[in-house]
């Protein structure tokens, strides 16, 4: 209260303020009254829909496109630019798909003639109108080429898709150019726009400028206006294609014409499109022929195919026979794109339902009544008003929240608010916290709850009169009004006992088996241990950290260690009883760092010293976990165990394991208890856990088969963490495990809390996803939670929603702080209703869904065979497309698959989840490993998901050296690896360096200090540090990108040909992986056959 | 009489036996009518400064059955170099050693002044001595202090290659391991769990796992086995400093509660460890404790205060309700480390009790000490801790170990039992009678902590018939053979051979009452009673005495029938009737105004004490000092008590000095500080003195008492005494003659004239 109260200056709690204050003020202030300010935004958004429904249209277009195709060549490249759609297209049809796409074709009727020769391009078209097909095909095959060629020219286009290379700059035009123009308008009447555009559209590209206008905001004020320019030219397919960057300026001309083939704007279909091909949906993207899918890849699909038909025939000759990669969606170019689109200025929160930047921009968020997508991002920001809707959709509704989330140090953490005794307001019947949605009536003496509608007196010393408009005039001195993350200090009733909590405490327990000692895990975490502790996490500028310390050590007994300050020495008590684990003693297990330093230190000196000699191999696991839990009950604390553990637990013991890894079992029905705990044991361990506040952090050692299955259940129902260091070895794995153990012991961690999602009436949090325990179906227990951890939560309709309120989440998170402080973390979201799907369609995250759709895959495996949770997500994906296809994109050839703008990359990052060890594992892949991962992703948050199932691949060489940025990505496949250069690939857990067999010698020696190729160290850990550019530069990437990720990469050191490459190309997703997952074009043309068999 | 005096007395000297009957009635028959059965006090330890252990092994009779010991009694035939067993009457050789013997050489135990003889053995590995100490830790500050000190004083007494071990205990157990450098190590056992011993060993890495490496193991397993148990002078200074770093047990302990107090784990483990690390090795578990086990196997009394620790009245309504079990938990715990020879001593104290009732057998069957006082921090228990390591004349300790005692009878006899600190190794045999007396069926009892004083009641059955008379001037004969760990490590065996007249108690009457042992049968028939009260109720067991005493008036007075003023006993029997009065008022046989444990604690040194301790504990001696004359010893009566007298009692468990009232005021008025009257002084002091003496020999300390005339505390010596006076007899009220005691409870004298009149009259 007091800090708002203070803060009395315009912005209230201005610390975000300040920051930006000009800024928002400004242009927000603006935004409610002028329409302006919305424009821009919405101009994003806008666009987004405005897109989709170009894509209709656009769909003709891309047969246009294809019918640019003849032009191709030239044209493609604008062609692609107009956005992958065309690229895509055209992938499909260049990759592997050839033999689906033959198969469509063959299906199809067209194609069979025409594509026979062009391969599955033409099939494509076929879809379309034959002509059509080839035409669009051809306009594929342009883009696919335009791709390449673009690249010189496009950069300024940047339309985007198309080619990749120009993309990054496309991007910002790509947008633009189909988006805004199909926006710009189209958002205002989405409806109308689907289908007015393509006939609107023209005259939007015309207008375009407008569009542009965003844009300018954005950036590329420039160039939209450039892009717009181009595009129309582009449109104008002809000639122009080549030279214009992305298609999209082509088109428009023509494009106008058709007016649907608006869509054009994608303009490169334009050729043909111009008349038929409505927009092309190039926007749309993903859609593809189904073999031919090329073109359609966006927008394709309609019309214009037919129109194209007619193109084709200078298609064909032009059409290589392959999809070409570079045609279908990018998810590298749809991350640059947004990166440069909107990761300039500062997310506002104010409006409801807006989407958020990618995670993969860095952006910063002003919190002005939602909470940051930093906290919560959803899969779709417009939600069905009735479950019908949402049923036939099939698009998840979830949320992905991350409550405790780490802000970046320009966003001030959320205020705490302290009402005294009273303790937060809440509403009488739901229980909701005060925020800013709840509306205040009669004069400010009562508030009617935003969620339930329950009319609440207002307590008299929180009265505040109105203003005309309704509001509180202190609206903006509280957080809690005007904010949408907060925080409330907790009064004595929601403690446990009704007593406030004592400070939190951790335990230190490692194992001191012979594998142990004998890795030299033991005496290098000792060491560690003794500067690390002086690391705690504190609160705020507290000056120590108030978190009390104990330590035991383990085999097949446990070794409790008495280090209470007064002791000359430590003392050891061992307790042998693990049947019946207790805790030997109370007064000097848990310390206070500062007090007991030389007690701890001689202790650590000593455990190393102590086991030296130790022939104990077999270790026990349960117990110890019970004699962390049993301490922390006896101490009347929560905390946190970090657990060192080596190896399966076999001694004779409660959660006993034995070794039941039988690699026989993957594909049949049973492999799914190689994803279950081995026995129950550890269930009801976790439970006690949960009760006392016990969160245990699990950090593995193993050199064989430790069954991480079981082990991982504590960890994951105590919302803790686990880490694995298979064959760790000091020389080679210190660096990653104490730079992991550092980071997990210093992050900042709530204890002993409850989440709860409160929805307003008509939607209902149904399912939640992560670490944590649940004992009933709506409170999410987590012993502890730090800023990793991400909780996913799905929302089901129990009733209809109203379009007007919208719907609105309230994330409640109940916890101990570090310090021992009772909280509520309040995360307060409002989304928008929809009636038409299209809004649905428009306003959804790809990434998110991914996220979310992986934590359901991975929480299938452990019920259902893993092929059937892999068709499922097929088929769930085939769904949600074909819905759109029926509901939203314009009519069009069956044969183009059309994908929605914000969904271009549901494909390929779905095929990704596929293709992941846990779904789809490799020869070389252990059952730890499959356990391990599906551990991790069921905490993930969207930016790790993204990273991990899409890895990072960045080429170092290519960029000039005195770049300071990072070098621009590029698409994880083989195909754009140069033998003459040297990438670096990251996934969050893993990194490594490629390096080309023909990299110039110059650069082997600066970077590896040996004078050839054939010198590097394969599998090197380490680059040497030297004093060069090259260098400095590339070991500086590595560590940025380090420390970009919770956990800490390895780097490993891989050259081409090697037999290490196996490891590496594991991770070029797009590719056919080694254990028979499709590559990204395959895959593509199978899912379009499977929305085209939904929709026939 | 005299003479059987004198033979008794010498007897005792030479052998440390005292029979009840001296010369034995010759059939089963009579024997039985002789109501006071046949049976002696044995204590087998006895010290004798005179007696040179020979280091050489004994000869044994060559009958598989019999293996007796040569000794003085046998028939020998020097020149075939034969010896004919006196029990069984095998004839055997004599062994090569012996090949220079004659009737002018005889080896030491023929020789008759050697009827006990010890042999050393010198055979097998010694052993060491092993203490383990098992520590209460919920003591009060001050009291732990004091134990604490007393411990480690108790390390500077033992020998520099005793083992000793650790073990602490409270609301957890810890085995304390004392062979690290460095950090400080225990293994920790919840203090509610009972474990098996198997268990317990393997929890403490005593077991070797099965380990293909075996053959190699050997050598290690000592090593192994003494992480727990380390030779004093190896770690005297780490011991000293664990003891000094002791906390008290550091689990909170709310309002209203007791303490959690894991004695019987803490015990269990004891002796699993010992089991398992040195089966059949003396040693000795010493628990200290200062309150009842309140959790866990052997809990006495739960931890709420306000539920008090049983009584024996709730125990007479069976209201005990942890008793029962608690009591089977040390039994078992007992007969364990009586199996394995090893002993437990219990030094409780505390003011309440501390479940001593429970606990007595681990004490009781395994020859180890009870202490009882009321804190740490009293000269009673330090003293008595000390005297514990008390050096005989040799600068040996006054302990053994891990003692067998085997008797050996003649035909004529059999065993019946035996009651004192042992337990029965269930060796059956030829002598072994059927009908038990205490510890019977078995010729062979285990005593796994002996002292010099141990006494064992041994009793006989008389099986010769009627009608197969012994032939005039046969003896009997009886041999006890007690192989000990002396407390050298040696390994030692003493044997006692002694043999009675045999004589016809028809015709030879007088001679055997003549050869009565009054206060040798008293005590034998005081610990029947004991043994009986254990397990019967207790009137029922007084009704037993009083009957076996008017049956002894009945057999033995002289009287004429139904006339109670013709009753006379001769001199042999005349003590016994009044150490049976003050038998049945001791607090082994009245538990009124006792705690359970207390009664036990009595009960505990009654059974083990030498015949002159236990006569004290029956009738305490009581001593006057006065200006009249010099200190005499006088009646245990009320009529003692007088004005002008101090008194000194000894009831072996109290020293009562008493001033009466006259010496009272005196004192009061402080004449002993002026010089005229240092006579006075003198006087206050002698019995201080003579108490003094008492205190230094006897253990375990008595509790001293130093009260005057209506002292709070007078209320030792006046429960003792004879109520001859008291508030119902008003014609000696207020007569000079003594005290009155406010009592309900018979006088000697009425006792006496009821029993007369029983013991003539034809009724019974």
């Amino acid at each position: 209260m007091n800090v708002n109260q203070s803060a009395p200056p315009v912005p209230p709690f201005g610390q975000p303020q300040p920051v930006y204050p000009g800024y928002h003020q400004s242009s927000y202030g603006g935004q409610p009254g002028s329409t302006a300010p919305p424009t821009h935004y919405g101009a994003y958004n806008g666009p987004v829909p405005g897109y989709q429904e170009t894509l209709a249209p656009g769909v003709s277009r891309a047969p246009p496109s294809l019918g640019a195709p003849p032009a191709t060549t030239a044209q493609t490249p604008c062609g692609q630019a107009a956005y992958g759609q065309f690229g895509q297209g055209d992938v499909q049809n260049g990759p592997s798909s050839t033999v689906q796409m033959q198969r469509l074709s063959g299906s199809q009727p067209f194609g069979s003639a025409p594509l026979a020769p062009v391969v599955s391009q033409p099939t494509v078209l076929q879809p379309y109108g034959p002509l059509p097909t080839s035409s669009q095909v051809t306009a594929q095959l342009a883009g696919m080429q335009i791709s390449g060629a673009m690249a010189p020219a496009p950069p300024t286009l940047g339309l985007g898709y198309g080619p990749p290379t120009s993309l990054a700059s496309a991007s910002g035009s790509f947008p633009n150019s189909g988006l805004y123009g199909s926006y710009s308008q189209g958002q205002a009447p989405p409806l109308s726009q689907t289908q007015g555009h393509p006939g609107a559209q023209p005259p939007q590209r015309s207008a375009p400028p407008q569009a542009s206008s965003f844009t300018p905001p954005a950036s590329g004020g420039p160039r939209m206006p450039s892009m717009s320019g181009p595009l129309l030219p582009g449109q104008g397919f002809g000639g122009p294609p080549v030279s214009q960057p992305n298609h999209v300026s082509s088109p428009p001309p023509q494009v106008l014409p058709p007016g649907t083939q608006m869509t054009g704007p994608p303009g490169p279909p334009p050729p043909m499109h111009s008349s038929q091909q409505p927009g092309y949906q190039l926007q749309q993207n993903g859609s593809f022929g189904p073999g031919r899918g090329p073109q359609p890849n966006y927008g394709s699909p309609y019309p214009g195919a037919p129109t194209f038909g007619s193109q084709p025939g200078p298609p064909q000759p032009l059409p290589p026979k392959r999809l070409d990669p570079d045609a279908i969606p990018s998810p590298i170019q749809v991350i640059e794109d947004d990166r440069n689109n909107r990761g300039s200025e500062p997310f506002v929160t104010g409006v409801r339902g807006q989407v958020p930047p990618l995670v993969t921009t860095n952006f910063l968020v002003k919190d002005q009544g939602n909470a940051s997508p930093r906290y919560i991002r959803c899969t779709s920001y417009n939600i069905p008003c009735t479950s019908d809707m949402a049923k036939q959709a099939q698009v998840p509704l979830a949320a992905v929240i991350k409550p405790l989330a780490r802000l970046p140090p320009e966003e001030a953490s959320p205020y705490v608010v302290d009402h005294g005794e009273s303790g937060p307001l809440r509403c009488n019947r739901c229980k909701a916290y005060m925020c800013p949605f709840m509306q205040f009536i009669e004069g400010g003496r009562r508030f009617q709850c935003c969620f339930c509608s329950c009319i609440n007196d207002v307590p008299p010393q929180y009265f505040q009169h109105l203003d005309h408009t309704g509001k509180r005039v202190d609206a903006y001195d509280r957080p809690e009004l005007s904010l949408g993350s907060y925080e409330f200090l907790a009064t004595v009733d929601y403690c446990k006992n009704n007593k406030f909590p004592s400070p939190p405490a951790f335990i230190f327990m490692i194992d001191v088996s012979y594998n142990a000692i004998r890795s030299g895990l033991v005496r290098l975490l000792c060491e560690e241990l003794k500067s690390l502790l002086d690391c705690l996490p504190r609160e705020g500028r507290a000056e120590e950290s108030a978190i009390r310390v104990g330590f035991v050590t383990y085999n097949k007994v446990l070794h409790f260690y008495n280090v209470k300050s007064s002791l000359a020495q430590p003392q050891m008590m061992v307790v042998s009883d693990v049947a019946d684990m207790f805790v030997p003693l109370l007064d000097g297990f848990l310390v206070n760092v500062n007090e007991s330093r030389a007690v701890i230190t001689s202790l650590l000196d000593q455990i190393p010293e102590m086991f030296a000699d130790t022939r104990e191999t077999e270790t026990v696991f349960a117990p110890v976990i019970q004699a962390g839990m049993e301490a922390l009950k006896a101490a009347e604390c929560a905390g946190k165990l970090f657990l060192f553990h080596t190896s399966l637990p076999i001694a004779e013991a409660p959660g006993k394991l034995k070794n039941r890894d039988d690699r026989k079992l993957i594909n049949t029905d049973k492999e799914k208890t190689l994803f279950q705990p081995q026995t129950g044991a550890y269930q009801t361990l976790a439970k006690e856990c949960v009760a006392q506040g016990c969160c245990v952090d699990l950090f593995l050692f193993p050199n064989q088969y430790v069954d991480v299955a079981t082990l991982c259940v504590v960890p994951q129902l105590t919302g803790g963490s686990v880490y694995k260091y298979a064959c760790f070895q000091v020389e080679n794995d210190q660096e990653r495990f104490l730079s992991d153990l550092r980071r997990d012991v210093q992050k900042v961690v709530g204890f002993d809390a409850v989440m709860r999602v409160r929805t307003s009436t008509g939607i209902r949090a149904v399912d939640f996803f992560g670490a944590f325990y649940m004992s009933n179906t709506t409170d999410v227990e987590l012993a502890g939670l730090d800023g990793d951890k991400t909780v996913t939560v799905e929302f089901k309709h129990d009733d209809r929603l109203n379009e007007e309120s919208g719907a609105l989440l309230q994330c409640a998170l109940l916890y101990t702080s570090c310090a021992g402080q009772r909280r509520l973390r309040i995360h307060n979201l409002a989304l928008n209703c929809c009636t038409q799907l299209a809004d649905l369609y428009r306003n959804c995250e790809t990434d998110t869904l991914i996220n979310y759709m992986a934590k359901f895959a991975y929480r299938g495996v452990l019920n259902s065979p893993v092929k059937t949770v892999r068709d499922a997500l097929i088929t769930q994906c085939a769904q949600i497309l074909a819905c759109y296809r029926k509901n939203c994109a314009s009519p069009s050839s069956a044969g183009q698959l059309i994908l929605p703008e914000c969904m271009k990359l549901l494909p390929v990052y779905l095929n990704c989840v596929l293709k992941s060890d846990v779904l789809q594992p490799g020869a070389e892949v252990t059952t730890d490993d499959r356990a391990y991962v599906r551990q991790l992703v069921t905490s993930m948050d969207v930016a790790e998901t993204n990273v991990f199932f899409y890895p990072r691949l960045l080429p170092l060489t290519k960029s000039p050296i005195e770049s300071t940025t990072e070098p621009p990505a590029v698409r994880a496949s083989e195909e754009r690896l140069s033998d003459g250069d040297i990438y670096l690939l990251e996934n969050g857990l893993n990194l490594f360096l490629w390096v080309g067999a023909s990299v110039q010698q110059g650069v082997v020696q600066s970077l590896f200090s040996v004078s050839s190729f054939s010198q590097i160290t394969s599998g090197l850990s380490i680059l040497p540090v030297l004093d060069n550019p090259l260098s400095k530069k590339v070991r500086g990437l590595v560590d940025s990108l380090r420390a970009q990720r919770s956990r800490y990469m390895k780097l490993i050191v891989v050259k081409q040909e090697d037999k290490l490459e196996m490891l590496f190309k594991h991770f070029l997703v797009e590719d056919k992986s080694l254990s028979g997952g499709a590559s990204y074009v395959d895959f593509l043309c199978h899912m379009h056959k499977e929305i085209r068999q939904l929709l026939s | 009489m005299a003479t059987y005096l004198e033979f008794i007395q010498q007897n005792e000297e030479r052998d440390g036996v005292r029979f009840s009957w001296n010369v034995w009635p010759s059939s089963r028959l009579e024997a039985t009518r002789m109501v006071v059965p046949l049976a002696c006090l044995l204590t087998p330890l006895r010290e004798r400064p005179d007696l040179p252990p020979v280091q050489y092994e004994p000869v044994l009779c060559s009958r598989p059955t019999c293996k007796a010991i040569l000794n003085p009694l046998c028939q020998v035939d020097y020149r075939a170099k034969l010896w004919a067993c006196n029990f069984c009457f095998q004839r055997n050789q004599f062994p090569p050693a012996y090949t220079g013997i004659s009737e002018v050489n005889q080896p030491a135990e023929l020789m008759p002044q050697f009827s006990t003889i010890e042999y050393v053995i010198q055979r097998g590995p010694q052993s060491p001595l092993i203490f383990l100490y098992v520590v209460d830790t919920c003591l009060e500050e001050d009291d732990l202090q004091a134990l604490k000190e007393s411990l480690q004083m108790s390390l500077s007494l033992l020998p520099p290659d005793a083992l000793v071990g650790l073990i602490t205990f409270g609301r957890m157990v810890q085995v304390h391991e004392l062979s690290c450098e460095g950090i400080s190590k225990s293994f920790v056992f919840r203090g509610t769990k009972d474990l098996t011993a198997k268990q317990i060993q393997d929890m403490l890495g005593l077991t070797t796992p099965a380990m293909p490496m075996q053959q190699a193991r050997p050598q290690e397993h000592p090593f192994v086995s003494s992480r727990f148990l380390q030779p004093i002078q190896k770690i005297d200074m780490n011991l000293t400093d664990l003891l000094g770093e002791l906390q008290r047990d550091p689990w909170p302990v709310t309002q209203g509660k007791r303490p959690l107090r894991s004695t019987g784990v803490a015990l269990s483990i004891a002796v699993g460890l010992l089991e398992g690390t040195f089966p059949n090795t003396g040693a000795r578990i010493m628990l200290f404790t200062g309150g009842p086990p309140t959790q866990g196997p052997g809990m006495v009394v739960g931890d709420e205060l306000k539920v008090p620790i049983r009584s024996w009245h709730d125990i007479e309504k069976d209201n005990a309700r942890f008793m029962k079990k608690a009591t089977k938990h040390y039994e078992m715990l007992a007969n364990r480390a009586a199996t394995n020879g090893h002993c437990i001593d219990i030094y409780a104290c505390a003011l309440d009790q501390t479940g001593l009732l429970e606990m007595k057998c681990c004490a009781n069957l395994t020859g180890g000490h009870m202490v009882m006082g009321d804190s740490f921090n009293t000269s009673l228990f330090k003293q008595t801790f000390q005297r514990i390591f008390s050096k005989d004349f040799n600068g040996n300790f006054r302990m053994a170990f891990g003692a067998t005692l085997e008797v050996k009878t003649s035909r004529e006899l059999k065993i019946a039992g035996a009651i004192g600190p042992c337990v029965s190794l269930n060796v059956k045999g030829p002598c072994v009678s059927e009908n038990e007396l205490g510890v019977g069926g078995t010729s062979q009892w285990k005593i796994c902590g002996l002292d010099p004083t141990s006494t064992l009641g041994i009793y006989f059955e008389v099986v010769n018939q009627h009608n197969a008379p012994i032939p005039q001037g046969g003896r009997g004969a009886i041999q006890f053979v007690t192989q000990y760990q002396h407390s050298s490590t040696q390994r030692r065996i003493r044997v006692t051979t002694v043999a009675r007249n045999w004589a016809d108690a028809q015709s030879h009457l007088r001679h055997i009452e003549a050869a009565f042992d009054q206060e040798a049968a008293a005590v034998l028939m005081a610990r029947l009673g004991v043994f009986r009260a254990e397990s019967e109720e207790g009137p029922d067991v007084l009704r037993w005495l009083d009957r076996q005493l008017i049956r002894l008036c009945q057999k033995f007075g002289q009287y004429n029938k139904e006339d109670p003023t013709s009753f006379r006993l001769s001199d042999s029997f005349s003590l016994y009737p009044q150490f049976m009065f003050h038998l049945r008022r001791s607090p082994f046989l009245q538990v009124f105004n006792n705690s359970p444990d207390e009664s036990s604690y009595y009960r505990h040194h009654f059974a083990r004490q030498d015949l002159t301790q236990s006569l004290i504990m029956i009738q305490p001696i009581l001593y006057s000092y006065s200006f009249h004359g010099p200190p005499e010893p006088v009646l245990l009566d009320s009529s003692s008590i007088l004005a002008d007298r101090i008194l000194l009692m000894d009831t072996f468990f109290q020293i009562v000095i008493y001033l009466g009232e006259t010496i009272a005021q005196w004192r009061k008025a402080g004449y002993q500080d002026m010089p005229e009257y240092e006579n006075f002084k003198h006087l206050l002091q002698a019995p201080l003195d003579d108490a003094q003496e008492i205190l230094q020999a006897r253990f375990p300390m008595p509790r001293y008492i130093n009260t005057e005339h209506g002292g709070s505390q007078a209320r030792f010596l006046l429960s003792k005494v004879n109520p001859s006076q008291t508030h119902n007899n008003l014609y000696t009220w207020g007569q000079e003659t003594g005290a009155p005691i406010l009592t309900d409870d018979v006088s000697l004298q009425v006792f006496m004239d009821h029993l007369k009149k029983l013991a003539v009259s034809s009724a019974c």
